[in-house]
């Protein structure tokens, strides 16, 4: 499934510049070193960090989107740097346990 | 390339919005010598790792990365204040960084362990009120 496909889910576009890209599977965490240390390339990552090192954090461990979990936003500046880096994210009115439900039914298929 | 090509960069040690720009950087050139995604990974993520060492700890540092044809070397030099305890600092979830540093999702004392888990050689050279001097080597 493409990062793109996860906007039929209901999930919200707040960057979007590389839609095409492949998801594997899923990561929680809002510890930076800690995602970095344990999420592999090419999942999704949910978190409820919002400031700019999320973007760093996304580039290197090369993470297919970010999924901001709780209605959590980000101010435009970010929003800027995320889509001029390549950088997926999404949104979500949900909980990180019930994103990381619907994306593993999603993940299954 | 028998000696290998060298980037340096200046880890500016007053802003966590700028950190991470060496590493990007550098993982941009590594793509661009066609080195294995894999290996860039584990470089940008020690990287990174050292660059908000150097901020957070170290009021910022200078780092340099050398790509020779058996491996990717990475040096981190800071004159902070050095580590007083090496192995106690390498434990996972050990850290001494502040509150402020804690509530960006910084903090979580797996910097210096991943650093090691990413790379196959890690020495660190520290002297309290001195500095500190981390040298890694991820081979090709």
């Amino acid at each position: 499934m493409t990062v793109d496909g996860l906007l039929e889910l209901g999930f919200t576009a707040a960057a979007l510049p590389d839609g095409k890209r492949q998801l594997e599977g899923v990561y929680i965490g809002d510890l930076l070193s800690w995602v970095m240390g344990r999420a592999s390339a090419d999942y999704a990552w949910i978190t409820i960090m919002s400031n700019i090192n999320i973007i760093a954090v996304a580039t290197l461990a090369d993470t297919a989107c970010i999924i901001l979990a709780e209605g959590v936003t980000l101010p435009k500046d970010i929003i800027d740097t995320a889509n001029s880096k390549g950088v997926n994210i999404l949104g979500s009115e949900l909980p990180a346990y019930e994103i990381a439900c619907l994306l593993y039914e999603s993940l299954k298929k | 390339m028998p000696e290998g090509i060298t980037f340096r960069f200046e880890v500016d040690g007053s802003d966590f919005t700028s950190a991470g720009q060496a590493s990007v950087q550098v993982k941009k050139n590594l793509r661009q010598l066609g080195i294995d995604p894999d290996i860039i990974r584990r470089v940008s993520i020690a990287m990174y790792e050292g660059e908000i060492n150097m901020v957070i700890h170290a009021n910022g540092g200078e780092a340099s990365v050398t790509v020779t044809e058996e491996a990717v070397e990475i040096v981190l030099i800071d004159h902070g204040p050095g580590i007083k305890d090496l192995s106690l600092a390498m434990q996972e979830g050990f850290s001494t960084a502040p509150d402020n540093v804690r509530s960006l999702g910084f903090g979580a004392g797996m910097g210096l362990p991943n650093m090691k888990r990413y790379t196959d050689e890690m020495t660190v050279d520290s002297t309290v009120g001195v500095g500190t001097t981390v040298r890694m080597k991820v081979k090709l």
